[in-house]
Formats: structure tokens, sequence, C-alpha cells
């Protein structure tokens, strides 16, 4: 077998549906019908699910460290708003996809500043826009409601359908079935020619640009890519909870965010779906034990995660299953170690 | 006209201030190529340092400094010795997860223990009100602010140029792996200037408590001016960032006093088209390596 075949049938077995990620999404749609009384919570995990894999696109994929990304989710969630109250698009959906589009093309023009410079200069420059556009948005508030948001949302049924319910029932189905749908168009992306490239440039630029890949081109895509994802999750936020306040911008977000995704792991999508789960599970734990100072807790478990190194983690997690599938079926370690991680 | 002085004067003091709670942060940036999220931290603890003696237990405000400088610097070097040097050779994420960790438990950490509610530092008498200096108001607090700084940074310069101890770390600074092959003990001159430039936050926390305000939030809230000041003016002397927190602080203050609807969208808006034109900061050779 040639080289270049012998990379092609590996790749082609990494996009294959393994059973693992099938019975994930079973899990998912289980949840929705195990525990009726949780939608809120399970809608807040979907949400922020969407968020960390259009961060994952970038950092995992892209190797672009930001800190920032709140900025693509607020413009999203502030766009899903005004367009709800002012009635320009009513229907939920369709806007949705409109404030993920907004998003997008603030993405496209700020992915020419974050592709210019180093590490650092990109964690600036990515963390002064999320900081411009909060100031933007306290400034002019008579479009943004300032300081008090956006209030008197009304959502009209989705698709005219499906009206939203107080208990979230619609609205969690709405959000995990966008999730899966923007989901599956990732999959398929990363794991398409120009997802490996980026693999590549994430490994090393140079020599990524050595072979031909056009680099800032293929960062540029994946960045609009991502600030799409943020839009559309940003929208689902205010969509869902009907609000959308100066918070959305703010710099916890994205640094919650970042959490999220080192807890699940980055580089293999499923990262920001299972970081999402654990986070806000943690975050209920800490609130319980402590409701005022949870930060606390949040801010040591991701100091003890980067002294005990996020590689290692990982593996320690993954022990027991691989052992288990390892013992059961004779094969090698079927849930696998995420890319970025392996050693 | 003499609103101009005025803002200028203050504009001045607060550059002044900035540059004291961030010439640590120049260090770590750019010696050892550190991404410290947390400075603030080492600001806000020197800060409460100064405002626990001063208001509980009487202690007068000048003998408080030299303590919030101690306590900072204490801290600082215990945190450099036991975690932040398992962290150098990381790359960006890890530093900055770490980072931000750090700052999300100093927040909640001060919340718990000293409130969430804004601090003031009781300052002398002498230190209150203006002087009329040719019809210009000068405040006396940042008259005496831009005294303690403009010595601070005087003397920083010279030892940085003249002393033994200033010619290694600007060698380490350099290149240093050919720092460390002529003999230069890099982790020990790496973990002096980090802890001294954590103290000089702590000074500077105390110091600014008056016009910054001091409190739980300091480190999120004024992040943003250090990393400013060090990634706009670089990282490879002492100058490039001096001028950078005198720049932001003149036009920060002029800013909020001419423009003031438009808050800090001047600030950043200058900072992301500094950063556009040249990278590596405005007075920097190689600030982002």
């Amino acid at each position: 077998m040639t080289a270049q075949a012998d990379v092609g049938y590996h790749a082609r077995q990494h996009a294959r549906w393994h059973w693992s990620e099938i019975a994930f999404w079973s899990l998912a749609l289980a949840c929705a019908f195990l525990f009726p009384s949780r939608y809120l919570i399970m809608t807040d995990i979907v949400r922020l699910a969407l968020f960390a894999l259009s961060l994952d696109l970038i950092l995992g994929y892209g190797g672009i460290v930001s800190l920032g990304h709140a900025a693509f989710f607020g413009v999203g969630a502030y766009t899903a708003g005004l367009l709800a109250l002012h009635g320009v698009i009513a229907e939920p959906a369709f806007a949705l996809v409109a404030s993920g589009l907004v998003a997008m093309a603030l993405g496209f023009v700020t992915s020419f500043l974050v592709i210019r410079g180093a590490d650092l200069t990109r964690l600036m420059v990515t963390l002064g826009i999320a900081l411009l556009l909060e100031a933007l948005a306290e400034r002019f508030s008579d479009i943004t409601g300032g300081t008090d948001g956006l209030q008197g949302i009304e959502m009209q049924p989705i698709l005219g359908l499906f009206a939203f319910d107080m208990f979230g029932k619609v609205g969690f189905f709405y959000c995990l079935a966008i999730l899966f749908a923007l989901f599956l168009l990732a999959r398929r992306i990363v794991h398409s020619p120009f997802g490996l490239s980026l693999r590549a440039i994430r490994n090393n630029p140079l020599r990524a640009a050595a072979i031909g890949i056009p680099v800032n081109k293929r960062l540029i895509a994946i960045y609009t890519l991502a600030a799409f994802y943020a839009g559309i999750a940003g929208a689902l936020f205010t969509q869902s909870t009907q609000l959308a306040s100066l918070d959305v911008f703010s710099f916890e977000r994205s640094a919650d965010l970042m959490l999220v995704l080192v807890i699940g792991g980055t580089g293999y999508l499923y990262g920001g779906l299972i970081g999402a789960v654990v986070f806000r599970m943690l975050q209920e734990v800490f609130s319980t034990i402590t409701p005022q100072y949870w930060q606390f807790w949040i801010g040591l478990v991701l100091v003890v995660i980067v002294l005990v190194g996020r590689q290692r983690l990982h593996r320690w997690v993954l022990w027991a299953p691989n052992l288990v599938i390892r013992q059961l079926s004779g094969r090698k370690a079927a849930v696998v170690v995420p890319e970025s991680d392996a050693p | 006209m003499t609103s101009l002085f005025t803002n200028l004067f203050d504009g001045v003091a607060y550059g002044m201030l900035l540059f004291v709670l961030a010439c640590g942060l120049a260090v770590t940036l750019g010696l050892m190529n550190f991404v410290n999220l947390a400075h603030g931290a080492f600001a806000m603890a020197g800060g409460y340092v100064c405002a626990v003696l001063v208001n509980q237990s009487g202690w007068p405000f000048f003998a408080a400094l030299p303590l919030a400088f101690v306590s900072s610097a204490l801290i600082g070097a215990v945190l450099e010795r036991s975690l932040y040097r398992h962290l150098y050779h990381r790359n960006h994420l890890d530093q900055v997860l770490f980072s931000v960790g750090l700052v999300f438990m100093s927040v909640a950490a001060v919340d718990y223990i000293m409130g969430s509610s804004r601090v003031f530092i009781r300052i002398p008498q002498a230190l209150e009100g203006q002087i009329d200096f040719f019809g210009v108001g000068i405040g006396r607090y940042r008259l005496m602010i831009i005294v303690i700084c403009g010595l601070l940074t005087a003397s920083l310069q010279l030892v940085l140029a003249r002393t033994r101890f200033g010619s290694r770390l600007r060698a380490a600074v350099d290149d240093p792996r050919a720092a460390s092959g002529l003999g230069i003990n890099v982790p020990q001159v790496f973990a002096f200037t980090f802890a001294f430039g954590c103290g000089l936050a702590g000074l500077g926390g105390a110091l600014s408590a008056e016009i910054l305000g001091l409190d739980p939030y300091f480190p999120l809230k004024f992040m943003i001016y250090f990393l400013i000041v060090v990634t706009v003016g670089g990282s490879s002397s002492i100058t490039g960032p001096f001028l950078a927190s005198l720049l932001l602080g003149i036009g920060d203050v002029a800013g909020k006093y001419y423009v003031p609807k438009l808050g800090p969208f001047v600030i950043y808006t200058i900072m992301i088209v500094i950063l556009i034109w040249r990278p590596n900061g405005l007075f920097g050779r190689t600030a982002a390596r």
C-alpha cells in the first residue's frame, strides 16, 4: 500500500461512525425522556456544548487560543434578541440562521486581525474585540438596553408549529436538534481533506505551509465557521431564555468556555459536549456547597487540571473504560484518546 | 486650558501607577514568555494588606506601604517556587488556563474574607486636597504617586542598566540559553525578578486603592490594562512599558473627560490598531517570541 493510500485509508477509518458515538447521541436523546423536570438545565448544557464545539473548531483544529470567543456568542445573542423584539424575522429558526450569519460576518472581518501575530497578540486581540463589543453594547444602550439588557422578547412558535412552553421542553428539543445538525456538519468538515489540512497547520504551521497548504486562508475559513457556531449558540441562548444582557460578552464567559473545553479535551469534537455536561454538574455541586463562592472551586479545578497535565488526566479517566473494552472484546483501546493528547 | 493641564497631570499619575502595577508583568512575559493573567491578583493582595493594616490595625499609611510590597513579594515568591516554575515550558494555553484559575480563586477568596464591597484606605490628612500651582489644580495624592513612582522607575532603570544583576537579567531576557551557558543562574534570576515584580504590583495596588478603587474584582477589571502596557510597550526594555503606560494613562483620563460616552472604547480600539500595526509592540523587538 502506498503512503498516500495508507493515509486515505486511516482517514476514512477515523471518519466512520463508531458505535460509542451512536451510544452517546442515543443517551443524549434518552436524557430528554428520563429527566422531564430538568429541561432548563439540560437546555443550558446543550447551549454550552454548542458554544464549546465552536471553540474546539478553532482551538483544537486551528490551534488559535482565543480569550474573547464570547464576542461572537454575544453578537448572536443580541441579533436574535433584536430580530425577535422588533419582529424583523419572527420565526425562530430563520432568526437563528440570520444571527449566526451576522456573527459569521464579524468572524470573517476579525479573522484578518487574529491571524496576524503570535499567540500573545492573538490573545490580546481576541480579548480586546470582546471587550470592545461589550463597551459598544453599553454605549448604544438605546438599541441594546444597556445594563438592563433586552427585555420583553416574545418568541414565535418554531416553524409556526411548536410553541415554546414554560417547562422548556420544546426549547430543549429545539436546541438538541440544532446541536446535532451542527455537530454533523462539523464532523463532516473535520474529517474532510480541509479538516486534515487544519490539523497539519495546528501541528506545525511552518511545515504545513511548506507542503503547500494555504495556512492563512484555512485559518480564516475555520475562524469564520467557528464564529457562525458561536453566534448560533448565542442566539439559542436568547431564544430559550428570552433575555440578552451585557454579560453575554463578559470575559468570564470566555474563560469558563475554555475550562469546559479543557475538561472534555480538545481536538475530537466530543470534548466540548462532554466538558459541558461535566462543567455544569461541577457548577451545580459547587454552588450547593458554597452558593456565592463557587468560582473559587472552578478556579481550583482549572489550576489542578493544568498542574496535573491535561494529557495525564485524560489517560487516567480513559484507563478504566479502555481496560474493560480490551478485556471484553480483545481489541485495542476503543475509546479513543483525543488525538492532540495522544503520546 | 487649566483643565487640560489638570487632566494631563492626572493622566501622568495614572500612567505611572499603571507602570508600577504592570512592570512585573513585563518581566514575566518578556523574560520567560509566560502569559500571567493573574498579575492583578498580586496587586490586589498588596492593596488589601495595606487596607487591613491602616484601617483595622491603625498603622500609618507610609508604614503600611512597604509591608504591602513585602507581602505581595512573599506571596509571589512562594507561588513562583511552588507552582509557576512548573509551567514555564508549557504552551500558552496551559499558562492562560492556570492563571485564569488563579484569578478566579483569588477573586472568590478575597470576596469571602473581605466582602465584595469597595475598600477605601484612610490616607493621611496631608495628602488630601489640591495644591494650586499657577492656576492648575494638582491633587496632592497624585503628586505623591508621581514622586514615588518616578523615583521607583528611575531606580529600576539604574538597577537594570548599571548593576551586575541588571546585566544578568538583560542577558537572560535576550537569550536564556546563552545566558545559562555563561553561568548565569537563569531560574534564580527569574524567581527573584518575579517576586520583585509582584512586590511592585502590591505596592501599586496599595497606592491605587484611592484612584482605581479596590474590590475583589480588581484582577479582572484591570487585567486588560496590564496586558496593554506590556504588549503595546514591548518587553525588551523598561522604557517601552513606561511610555506605553503613560500613553495609556493620559489617553484613558482624556478619553473619559472629553468623550465620556465612548468610555473604554477608545483604549481598546487603539490597542487593537497598534497590535495589528506592530504585533511586537510599539517599542519592542522580541516581545511576542
